[in-house]
């Protein structure tokens, strides 16, 4: 079967090779739909780009958003069920396949949904297919389409008449433009979308037949293994490939610039090619110390964004009858999937294929085709799933060094990361420093809000042009995307708050436009974004969750100050008739009482218990969620132990109840692992969590807390993202119930016991003060 | 190079490779299975786990020259996709996954704690997926999948 798949790739760009559930299976061509066109042929604007019907009734659909655990490949196939009428598994979905797939960028920041399932792309061309099938099937049928019926792929006519799809257009292209007009299928007419249907590739999964990439073989495949630096900025100083003499197998010892690797016939013999390589290297600068660095990241030139400046912030907060200040920091935490990264890359004279578990196929191909010196259209990468990667963990690094490896030697090579190479260089998410002041009036009201935050910033997504923003590029001598130093402009046109900088209170106020869920008018919110030691790029939630965090947890301290219950205290502040959905809706689901935080009643016994809630507009306005967390603490040891979790949920139409229940607990769960327990840790010269001894994740003996969910679901709004969602609110929902239980507050992840004893220490001293 | 006979999923097979190289990898390149995978070479994550003499061993640390005739069960050991073993059937029931990587450790680490100890509770469940990590944190569906099996297995 492998050996099949060379051949037909080398032989013909006619036939598509699909990696999924079960075993690997290569499908001949129709003679429609992108199948033998040259990439850059695929033109989103052309149904026949997203869709084709064979002879055989099978619906084969293409897609540019990838599935890598989250469910969207079920979601999608879904989605092409509902609109053509066809059951579910007449539906074959190819996803990110450069040579076949139209290029929808990268797969990421919660766009799945919102770019494919309201009116444009994947869902407008299923749409527009239905029509057009119903047109042809009107000329057959003699009738018009107002007397046609379609179910099951099969047009019905009034008077009785039948035709199949397959019949009207099997192995014919449509050759047609997608239609504006197309009319989706309403939601309450849906019968596949929306439900609750298993995801695809659960059978291949549980019994241990799913292909991921690590799995993808070809004939003739060496091993290879990456010997980076020791350190940031280290550089090679000398090599002396006789250390490597003896190790069998070996086939190369490859270096360009400072990139280093090796390739060898097998993976046992890549790994000890890759221990015993002797490589002199020359140190990099030293690092800022890991307990000064919040303080180190304030002082650094930085560049400077407003997202919001009413201009009279210093004035109002100078009359208000109170100013509460805090300041909140964040640290770097890890992607950390728990399979390493892995590629395959079979790189000859003529072209470049890689097998890559990339979010962002096309985007790597540029980046490869540059690397290599290729012709883009001599490039293809085609996705095969890796391990979850919540964001750009080492899938994109290790399919550029791999394609390096494969170049080098001539041969297909498969590269996989070692667990050091993948938590020592991966694109943290970054570490953040949130300052804030705001004025209480004497009706305990918010009448002014300044926020000053500090992000850590090295490097991103390599995008189609800058390999430079990971490991293998800088390496390689390109540059990372760096913050420019630079004072902010005064803001302009419509509030954009992408990164949940400005907290749901705001009223946003932009040149008379209010673009912000709140009430507060005095406001202001200033970004600095400074140079990160580390590489830094998108985790889940990338900087959502930081500054959600800092802004749920000052706005909880704001309702302490003023004595008021945290849920009114949040709704007198919100004009987004969505937030505040979700709020009412989970004060209700966790039977909320209302009443000011900390509890009156600490008791002094060794457990306490407290709830916190917080809530977010996801980017603004891709999913709404509301989170109450309820909490043990341990007085003695400080060990917060969280108990119950309910959300509430406005993400528009569910495409799958299941898929988003899943997605849901999934990133609460994550995201109470990164409030108790993670953080990057580094000494002086290098990054120091490098393994699951060095990183903390809370593993399956953790006692879980329970999760419940309810959905809001407003009538006829678009779809939006929601995997990012409820994880964004969980690490200030435990914040405040820590600070519900104890009166401590906590203001930095994560949540040790160390932190929340010394925490508790500090609120009784200044309880004592007072 | 040496010639090794193992018995894997009830078949056996003669490899030849270096005696060192460790059974992950043999499993992986040698016997083309996917159940058993690469996650951390150490022995700290799980995603490598077999089952041998009825416990649970990390093929990524264990050294082929040692498995000697030992019967290796990988997760594509236990039930097929047309045959899910009942353990593999109730994980399939509960959505118990997401991306997946990690099943091998968490499936037939509960294996073989229940076919030890039928009874298993909660508690000494949990204690023994200690070592086992999930990413995507779909711990709670996995423990919902183990107790539905361990049910229906005493029943």
């Amino acid at each position: 079967m492998t050996q099949s798949r060379r051949e037909f790739l080398e032989s013909c760009g006619a036939l598509i090779v699909i990696f999924s559930a079960g075993s690997l299976s290569v499908l001949p061509a129709e003679g429609q739909g992108p199948f033998a066109t040259h990439p850059s042929h695929i033109d989103p604007e052309r149904l026949d780009s997203w869709l084709a019907v064979g002879a055989d009734g099978i619906v084969r659909a293409y897609t540019g958003k990838c599935d890598f655990g989250q469910g969207i490949f079920t979601a999608q196939s879904q989605l092409v069920a509902e609109e053509l009428c066809v059951p579910i598994d007449r539906v074959k979905l190819i996803q990110c396949d450069t040579s076949v797939c139209p290029d929808q960028g990268t797969t990421s920041g919660s766009q799945s949904t919102p770019t494919n399932f309201n009116t444009e792309n994947l869902a407008l061309a299923a749409a527009t297919a239905r029509e057009a099938l119903l047109q042809l099937a009107a000329v057959k049928l003699g009738e018009p389409v107002e007397h046609l019926t379609v179910a099951d792929g099969v047009i019905s006519s009034s008077r009785g008449h039948h035709v199949r799809y397959e019949e009207l257009i099997g192995n014919k292209h449509f050759n047609l433009p997608l239609s504006s007009t197309a009319k989706r299928r309403s939601p309450p007419d849906w019968t596949v979308l929306g439900k609750p249907i298993p995801s695809l590739d659960r059978i291949a999964l549980m019994t241990g037949q799913f292909e991921f990439v690590h799995h993808v073989r070809m004939p003739g495949m060496l091993h290879g293994r990456v010997v980076r630096p020791p350190e940031m900025g280290a550089t090679v100083a000398h090599i002396d490939e006789q250390s490597v003499r003896s190790v069998p197998g070996l086939v190369k010892v490859v270096v360009r610039k400072n990139f280093v690797g090796v390739v060898a016939e097998t993976q046992y013999q890549a790994g000890l090619a890759a221990r015993k390589l002797a490589v002199q290297w020359n140190p990099g600068p030293e690092l800022p110390s890991q307990s000064g660095f919040f303080e180190y990241l304030q002082k650094r030139p930085s560049h400077d964004v407003l997202s919001v400046d009413s201009q009279d912030i210093e004035a109002q907060l100078a009359s208000a009858g109170c100013v509460v200040r805090a300041k909140y920091t964040y640290p770097y935490q890890m992607h950390g999937s728990v399979g390493v990264s892995c590629a395959v890359a079979d790189v000859t004279l003529e072209r470049a294929t890689i097998w890559s578990a990339t979010q962002s196929v096309y985007p790597s191909r540029s980046i490869i085709a540059k690397l290599l010196d290729k012709p883009i259209d001599k490039v293809r990468v085609i996705y095969v799933r890796g391990s979850g990667c919540y964001g750009l963990n080492g899938a994109d690094a290790v399919s550029f060094d791999a394609a390096i490896l494969s170049q080098a030697v001539g041969r297909p090579v498969r590269l996989q990361f070692s667990r050091q190479d993948e938590m020592m260089w991966e694109n943290f998410g970054s570490a953040c420093v949130v300052e804030h002041r705001a004025g209480l009036a004497r009706d305990a009201r918010i009448v002014a809000w300044d926020r000053k935050d500090w992000v850590a910033s090295l490097g991103n997504r390599p995008g189609y042009d800058q390999p430079g923003n990971v490991i293998t590029g800088m390496l390689l001598g390109y540059e990372p995307e760096l913050p420019k130093p630079g004072s902010a402009k005064p803001p302009r046109g419509k509030l954009r708050n992408q990164s949940n900088t400005v907290p749901s209170y705001f009223a946003g106020c932009i040149g008379g436009s209010c673009g912000g869920d709140g009430t507060i008018r005095s406001e202001r919110a200033l970004t600095h974004t400074v140079r990160s030691p580390f590489f830094t790029g998108p985790l889940r939630s990338p900087l959502r969750i930081q500054n959600t965090f800092a802004n749920e947890c000052f706005m909880d301290e704001l309702c302490a100050q003023a004595k008021a219950d945290p849920v009114a205290f949040r709704l007198q502040h919100l004009r987004n008739s969505r937030v505040i959905g979700v709020l009412k809706a989970v004060a209700t689901a966790a039977s909320w009482q209302a009443r000011p935080s900390p509890r009156a009643d600490i008791s002094r016994t060794q457990t306490v218990s407290g709830r916190g809630i917080a809530c977010v507009a996801y980017e603004g306005d891709n999913g709404y969620a509301a989170l109450v967390a309820e909490v043990d603490v341990d007085l003695q040891t400080g060990a917060v132990r969280p108990k119950r979790f309910v959300i509430a949920l406005d993400c528009g139409p569910v495409s799958n109840p299941d898929g988003l229940r899943n997605q849901t607990e999934g990133g609460i769960l994550q995201g109470m692992s990164r409030a108790l327990v993670e953080e990057v840790t580094w000494d002086n010269r290098r990054v120091t969590s490098v393994d699951w001894e060095t990183y903390n994740s809370l593993h399956l003996d953790y006692e879980m807390p329970t999760v419940e969910m309810v959905f809001v679901t407003p009538a006829d709004v678009p779809a939006t993202g929601a995997g990012e969602t409820a994880i964004t609110v969980t690490p200030a929902a435990i914040g405040n119930a820590i600070f519900d239980a104890t009166a401590a507050r906590l203001r930095t992840l994560p949540f040790t016991p160390e932190r929340v004893k010394a925490a508790m220490l500090e609120s009784a001293q200044s309880a004592e003060r007072a | 190079m040496k010639k090794i006979t193992l018995n894997v999923n009830g078949q056996r097979h003669i490899v030849a490779v270096d005696p060192e190289t460790p059974l992950l990898f043999v499993l992986n390149d040698e016997l083309g299975l996917r159940g058993p995978r690469f996650g951390c070479g150490m022995a700290q994550c799980g995603a490598c786990t077999v089952i041998m003499r009825r416990q649970i061993v990390r093929s990524c640390v264990m050294p082929v020259r040692l498995v000697g005739q030992d019967e290796v069960t990988t997760l594509e050991g236990l039930g097929t996709p047309e045959k899910p073993h009942p353990i593999q059937q109730a994980f399939i029931e509960e959505g118990a996954a997401q991306c997946g990587f990690c099943l091998s450790g968490v499936i037939l680490t509960a294996k073989a704690v229940l076919d030890t100890k039928p009874d298993a509770s909660d508690q000494e469940m949990r204690d023994a997926l200690g070592g086992i990590l999930c990413r995507c944190f779909t711990h709670t569906r996995m423990l919902r999948a183990i107790r539905k099996y361990a049910e229906a297995r005493r029943a």
